[in-house]
């Protein structure tokens, strides 16, 4: 067992068996994952791939502790979360993992600097000292040093997208999960926005597990797991070595 | 001083509601004033009427029990009994000093004074008046009906053969201050007074009926040596003096009667009104609340998303509730506090517009401190009971339904 402080090192996701059904028990039950066993160890870079349908925002959703699966084991950063009240999960969920989302969610009544401090609010149930200036350091490092009073409704998509990223980083987080962060920007945005990503995962270890339906984006990561019909169908190392 | 997280979260969707939460705080401004403004309407006309009514009275009267018959068979053994009613005669209060210090000892009782009444004759040349002697201690009778203040003419001052008479018998008599006349009893004892004062208290009768002495020289025309014939209780409560009068009547095993039981109409005018009020207040009340869950609901059905990707940052359920039963709590005290300003203005405006016909306030204008600060409370409380529900919904948002892209 892995306290969640040394999560960084070792596995940060073990999947067991995971399987996940919705509308159980009713005529219209339907299974969406049927039994998925995956490890993604710390520092590893995936992608998750698949045609729409496959079950990867529902993997997605329940690796975020955001559903609890019909069947199966989900252990993350060492810790089997089963067992776990709903409160405990939450507080797990908001120490160990950050979210990038494909609409990066921003919350529109904060500005960029205070939605990427959010966690850290959430976590101390107050503003704790030093994070306005993590915060502020984040959004410079995602290059929007000037933008950190500006309302997310003032931003481009580009630059919600990059705040939420500095945002998901705010508590060092052991594990970065993001849904098609990329999927509503142009090309060259979604490039910087990637490449922003490993950027953050190659200088401090943290775990990405990244779901895209772009081959491109794809062929940049470490690692490509493919589900088809709620399974697994493929998990290969990318052959050829990214580079950013 | 670094708001804590709930606070913070509620506090920016309050502001980020925009017109939404203008229009939400004006209507609670508006309930609170309405409610304001009547309470203390009704309180000081409620008040204006009864001190008006009362004015001549007071709160409770203590007396010797009636003389009864007493039964020389039991009721239930006679076959037929015929009870004729006994003339009820002057009576003294027996060790009414002991029992004046008892009454001023008693929780709610401010005020106790003696009083020696009973009928007699006032005469003047030819004119004869029939009066009732009102043998009082002015001093503590002051306290009881304020009749230093109803003086019109002459002095509030009683001693010898002083006497205050009201402004009809005045007339009747051709009395001035100064002036003497005769005040004879039914049994013959007479005493030739003098006029030291003309009050008019508010009551035509009155003012023809009583004519004010020093106790002294009442007891000794009524011959009630060292007696008195009532207590006179002013209390602090006014609408507790009937509960007051039942807990004096068991405790000395006198007759206490109080103003309730002496003006019924009064009394069942008095709790229309109250009733009336409450009702208005009652249903305004539900009307802010119905008002604030609405906007909460509509709020909460906006914020879908950002409660969603809050609770994915690691907000707990608790802490989505406490961010919109929050917003409710302040929507009802923030309105509360323009709802009390308002009706303050009100009330000033009123006061002046709406005046007596000899130019004194109908209004006063003020307003009591407790019932601005009790609003505001109740304001509070029903902001977070109509937040209940939008709260409870909120926390109990599916976190994946809310960021589900779509």
């Amino acid at each position: 067992m892995t306290e969640p402080g040394s999560a960084h090192r070792g596995e940060v996701i073990r999947l067991t068996g995971v399987r996940r059904t919705y509308n159980a028990g009713t005529p219209v039950a339907t299974e969406v994952l049927h039994g998925i066993d995956l490890v993604l160890q710390s520092g590893e870079f995936a992608a998750l791939i698949g045609p729409s349908g496959s079950g990867k925002s529902t993997l997605l959703n329940t690796i975020g502790l955001l559903e609890r699966p019909t069947a199966g084991r989900v252990e993350i950063a060492g810790r089997d979360t089963a067992a776990l009240e709903d409160d405990a999960l939450t507080a797990l969920r908001g120490e160990t993992i950050g979210f990038v989302f494909q609409f990066h969610h921003l919350i529109p009544a904060f500005t960029a600097l205070e939605n990427v401090m959010m966690p850290a609010v959430i976590a101390a149930g107050a503003e704790p000292p030093g994070a306005r200036e993590r915060a502020a350091e984040l959004l410079r490092r995602v290059g929007l040093a000037e933008k950190a009073s500006k309302k997310s409704g003032e931003l481009s998509g580009g630059q919600q997208q990059r705040v939420a990223i500095a945002r998901a980083l705010m508590l060092h987080p052991a594990l970065i999960l993001a849904d098609e962060p990329t999927g509503n920007l142009d090309t060259h945005t979604a490039d910087d926005v990637f490449a922003l990503l490993r950027e953050f995962n190659r200088d401090h270890g943290s775990a990405c597990l990244v779901v895209t339906h772009d081959p491109r984006l794809a062929a940049r990561c470490d690692r490509a797991i493919e589900l088809v019909d709620g399974t697994v169908v493929s998990d290969l190392a990318v052959p050829v070595a990214s580079a950013p | 001083m670094r708001l804590p997280f709930v606070a913070m979260v509620a506090l920016r969707f309050l502001r980020e509601g925009g017109m939404q939460t203008v229009l939400i705080l004006a209507g609670v401004a508006g309930g609170v004033a309405v409610i304001v403004f009547l309470t203390a309407l009704i309180d000081q006309l409620q008040t204006a009427i009864v001190e008006r009514t009362l004015g001549s009275q007071s709160h409770i009267v203590v007396r010797m029990p009636d003389d009864a018959n007493r039964d020389v068979v039991r009721p239930d053994e006679a076959l037929g009994r015929i009870v004729e009613p006994r003339a009820q005669r002057l009576r003294g209060l027996d060790q009414w000093e002991s029992t004046l210090r008892l009454l001023g000892t008693t929780p709610g009782v401010v005020a106790v004074s003696p009083l020696a009444s009973g009928p007699a004759f006032a005469q003047r040349g030819e004119a004869i008046k029939s009066v009732a002697i009102m043998g009082i201690d002015p001093d503590q009778y002051r306290r009881i009906v304020s009749l230093d203040a109803d003086i019109v003419r002459g002095r509030y001052q009683l001693s010898g053969t002083d006497a205050l008479v009201g402004t009809e018998l005045a007339k009747d008599l051709g009395l001035a201050v100064g002036d003497k006349f005769r005040l004879a009893t039914p049994e013959g004892r007479e005493q030739t007074m003098t006029v030291t004062g003309v009050f008019d208290i508010g009551v035509r009768d009155l003012n023809r009926r009583w004519v004010f002495t020093t106790l002294r020289l009442a007891q000794s025309l009524l011959d009630l040596p060292g007696s008195v014939t009532q207590l006179d209780l002013k209390v602090a409560d006014l609408f507790g003096a009937e509960a007051t009068a039942q807990r004096i009547a068991a405790a000395t095993g006198l007759k206490a009667e109080s103003w309730m039981s002496t003006n019924g109409q009064l009394l069942a005018g008095l709790r229309n009104q109250t009733v009336t009020s409450r009702l208005i207040r009652i249903f305004v009340t539900i009307i802010v609340a119905v008002g604030i869950a609405s906007v909460l609901v509509v709020s909460v059905v906006q914020k879908t998303r950002q409660i969603g990707i809050l609770r994915a940052m690691g907000a707990r359920r608790d802490q989505v509730r406490a961010i919109f039963l929050l917003q409710g709590g302040l929507v009802g005290l923030l309105g509360a506090l323009a709802g009390a300003a308002l009706a303050v203005v009100l009330i000033l405006v009123f006061s002046q517009i709406y005046r007596n016909a000899d130019g004194s306030f109908l209004i006063e204008p003020r307003v009591e401190p407790l019932l601005l600060l009790s609003s505001m409370l109740v304001a509070f409380v029903t902001g977070l009971l109509a937040a209940w529900l939008p709260a409870r919904r909120a926390a109990r948002m599916d976190p994946v339904a809310a960021i589900r892209h779509d």
